[in-house]
C-alpha cells in the first residue's frame, strides 16, 4: 500500500546545527505515530518542514505519491495536512465559535464572502458540533482570551481537524495540562480526531502517552532517525533510553 | 452572538439623515459634508485597521479620486455628482489595486510608513506637474445632479450635504455587512494571527489587499466630495498631514463600530469649528487636548462606549487602531 506521506533524505541546517540530516520515512494510512526525542532533535523541524513553514535543503516530501516540493503552508493545507500548535495559535480576541468560523471558511477553498454572515446558523451548527466532539460546545461563544490553556489547546486542535485532513500534526497536544488532565486530554483529542484524521502524527515528551497512544514510535536525536518501530521495542531501545527518554518508563 | 441593525432600517436612517438636511442651518450643511466626507475615508481606514494594517497615506488615493474627477470633469464636462462620486471611487480604486498587492506583504509600522511614502511620492509629483497647476492646482465647475444645476447657495449646499450623506451612509451599511461576513471575520483573525490564517488555507495578502482596495474607493469617492465642495483641487490633498487627519478620524472611532467613524467625524468638525471661532489663537491646542481626552477615556475608541469589550476587564489597555499581533 503507498504511503500517506513519504519523506526521502530530508536535510535542515540552521548554520552549525543539523535539524534534519538525511530524514527517510514513510507512513502509512491510519497510523497513530509518535514522534520523540529531546529539545533540539529536530522533531517540530520536521513538523515545519511537512507543513511547508520550513523550506529542507534537500530532499523531497510527497503526499499520497504527490510531491510538495516548496509549496507554502496555505497550499499544504489545501492538500491535505494540518497540524496543531505546542503554543496554541488562535485568533484570542474572538470566540471559539469565530476560530472554529474561520477554519470552516478556510477548508471551504473558495472566495471569501463579502456579504454571507460568518455566523450563518449552518456555519455555526458545524463549528459547535466540531467543538462537542472535544466536550467544548459550552464555550463556545466565550473570547479564547478568557479560556484555560487546556482548553486553547482543544480548540487549536479542533481547528485543525475542520479540513478533514489526511495526516494530522499534533506538536505536543499535552504540553501546558496538567499531570492529572493528560490523559482526559489525550482520549478527548483521539475520541474527537478518530472519525477524520486517517493518520496521526504527534509530538510529545511524556512516554506514558506514547506508550498508551501511539501504535509507532519515531525517536529523533541530533536531526536524525534514531529507532522507528512499535512503542515497546523504541522506549526499550538501549540507545534511545540512552539519549531520549534518559531511562525512563 | 451580537445582532445589529436590519439593512433596511440603516437606508430608512440614512434617508432620514439626508431629509433633516431641509430642517439644518445653512453653515452646518457644509460642516457635515466634510464631516460625511471624511468618515467616508476614515471608514475605510477602519475597514484596514480591521486587518491589522493602519494606513498613513490615504491622501494618495484622496488625491487620485479628487484629480481624476477633476481632469474628467474639465476635459469632458461630467459636472453630475453621482457621477464625479462613482469616476473618484474607481480612481481610487483602480489606484488600490496596482499598490495593494504589492503592499500586503508588509505589516505595522512598516506598512504605514510605505503607504505615507507613496502619497509623498504623489505630492512631490503633483507639485512639479505643470499641466496640473502645480502647487496651485487648479479650478472645476459647479456639480450638478441628474442634470439639475443649483445656482441658489443654500440648495447647492443641501445637494451636496444630500449626496455625501446618502454615499457615506451607503458606504457605513456596506462596512456593516462587510464587518459581519466571512471576509470580515477573517481580516479580524489576520489581524491576530496571519500565520494561523494561512495554516487554515486562507491567504493573509489577499485579505489585506481587498481591504486595501476597499479603503482606497473609500479614500477616492471622498476625494470628489471635497474637490465638489470646494471647486478647487491642489497637491494638498496628497499631503501627509491631510492623511493624519483621516485617521484621527478612525482612532477617535475605534474599529468596532462603523456608526462611531460618523459621531468622530462629526464631533471633530465640531470641535475644531467652535475652538476655530472662539479660541482662533489656539484652537489646535483645543483639539489636540480632546484628542487625548478620547484616547485616555476611550483607548479603544468611541465605539467601544456601545459595542461589548471582548477582552477581559483586567487586560491591559490596547489603542484604538494600532493594536494588532495576538500576544
Amino acid at each position: 500500500m503507498n504511503p500517506v506521506l513519504s519523506v526521502r533524505g530530508l536535510e535542515k541546517r540552521f548554520g552549525a546545527v543539523v535539524a534534519a540530516d538525511a530524514l527517510t520515512l514513510d507512513l502509512a494510512a491510519g497510523q497513530r505515530v509518535s514522534l520523540i526525542g529531546a529539545n533540539g532533535a529536530g522533531k517540530t523541524t520536521f513538523v515545519n518542514m511537512v507543513t511547508g513553514y520550513l523550506k529542507p535543503d534537500s530532499g523531497a516530501i510527497a503526499l499520497d505519491g504527490m510531491d510538495l516540493g516548496r509549496r507554502s503552508p496555505r497550499d499544504v493545507a489545501k492538500l491535505g495536512i494540518s497540524r496543531s500548535f505546542q503554543i496554541p495559535q488562535l485568533f484570542i480576541e474572538l470566540t471559539a465559535c469565530e476560530n472554529l468560523s474561520v477554519a470552516i471558511s478556510g477548508a471551504r477553498d473558495q472566495t471569501l464572502s463579502f456579504h454571507a454572515p460568518a455566523q450563518a446558523q449552518g456555519r455555526r451548527d458545524t463549528a459547535i458540533e466540531l467543538l462537542g466532539r472535544f466536550g467544548l460546545a459550552d464555550v463556545a461563544d466565550r473570547p479564547i482570551s478568557e479560556l484555560a490553556g487546556g482548553v486553547r489547546k482543544l480548540v487549536d486542535i479542533a481547528m485543525a481537524l475542520v479540513r478533514r485532513p489526511k495526516l494530522l500534526l499534533l506538536d505536543e497536544p499535552t504540553s501546558g495540562v496538567s499531570a492529572e488532565e493528560k490523559f482526559a486530554t489525550m482520549d478527548r483529542v483521539i475520541h474527537a480526531v478518530a472519525p477524520d484524521a486517517a493518520t496521526i502524527v504527534f509530538v510529545e515528551h511524556d512516554m506514558d502517552i506514547v506508550g498508551r497512544y501511539a501504535d509507532r514510535v519515531v525517536a529523533f536525536y541530533s536531526g536524525r532517525i534514531l529507532a522507528d518501530g512499535k512503542p515497546n521495542e523504541v522506549l526499550n531501545d538501549p540507545e534511545v533510553r540512552r539519549y531520549v527518554t534518559g531511562g525512563a518508563r | 452572538m451580537r445582532r445589529g441593525l436590519h439593512p433596511v432600517v440603516m437606508i430608512g436612517l440614512v434617508i432620514a439623515a439626508a431629509l433633516f438636511g431641509r430642517v439644518l442651518p445653512t453653515w452646518t450643511l457644509s460642516l457635515a459634508t466634510v464631516a460625511a466626507s471624511n468618515a467616508l475615508i476614515a471608514l475605510g481606514i477602519v475597514v484596514l485597521a480591521r486587518t491589522g494594517n493602519v494606513s498613513f497615506g490615504q491622501g494618495l488615493f484622496f488625491a487620485a479620486g479628487g484629480y481624476g474627477v477633476a481632469l474628467i470633469a474639465n476635459s469632458s464636462g461630467i459636472t453630475d455628482a453621482v457621477l464625479q462620486v462613482l469616476i473618484g471611487a474607481i480612481c481610487g480604486g483602480l489606484l488600490g489595486l496596482v499598490i495593494g498587492p504589492l503592499i500586503a506583504r508588509y505589516t505595522g509600522i512598516f506598512f504605514g510608513m510605505l503607504t505615507l511614502a507613496l502619497s509623498m511620492v504623489l505630492y512631490g509629483a503633483l507639485l512639479k506637474t505643470s499641466a496640473l497647476g502645480g502647487s496651485d492646482g487648479f479650478n472645476v465647475g459647479r456639480p450638478s445632479l441628474f442634470g439639475m444645476v443649483f445656482t441658489d447657495t443654500r440648495e447647492a449646499d443641501f445637494m451636496l450635504y444630500a449626496v455625501s450623506v446618502v454615499t457615506t451612509g451607503l458606504a457605513g451599511i456596506a462596512a456593516t455587512i462587510l464587518f459581519r461576513s466571512e471576509l470580515g471575520l477573517a481580516s479580524l483573525a489576520v489581524r491576530e494571527n496571519n500565520l494561523r490564517v494561512e495554516y487554515l488555507g486562507l491567504s493573509a495578502n489577499r485579505i489585506v489587499t481587498i481591504n486595501f482596495v476597499i479603503a482606497a474607493v473609500f479614500a477616492g469617492a471622498s476625494g470628489a466630495f471635497a474637490l465638489m465642495a470646494q471647486r478647487h483641487i491642489d497637491p494638498q490633498f496628497a499631503y501627509w498631514t491631510t492623511s493624519g487627519e483621516f485617521v484621527f478620524v478612525a482612532v477617535l472611532a475605534g474599529y468596532q463600530s462603523v456608526a462611531a467613524v460618523f459621531v468622530a467625524s462629526m464631533a471633530l468638525e465640531l470641535v475644531r469649528s467652535f475652538s476655530n471661532l472662539y479660541l482662533p489663537n489656539t484652537w489646535q491646542l483645543v483639539l489636540g487636548v480632546f484628542l487625548l481626552s478620547v484616547i485616555l477615556f476611550l483607548p479603544r475608541g468611541i465605539g467601544s462606549l456601545w459595542i461589548r469589550d471582548r477582552h477581559r476587564k483586567n487586560d491591559p489597555p490596547r489603542t484604538a487602531i494600532t493594536d494588532g499581533a495576538a500576544p
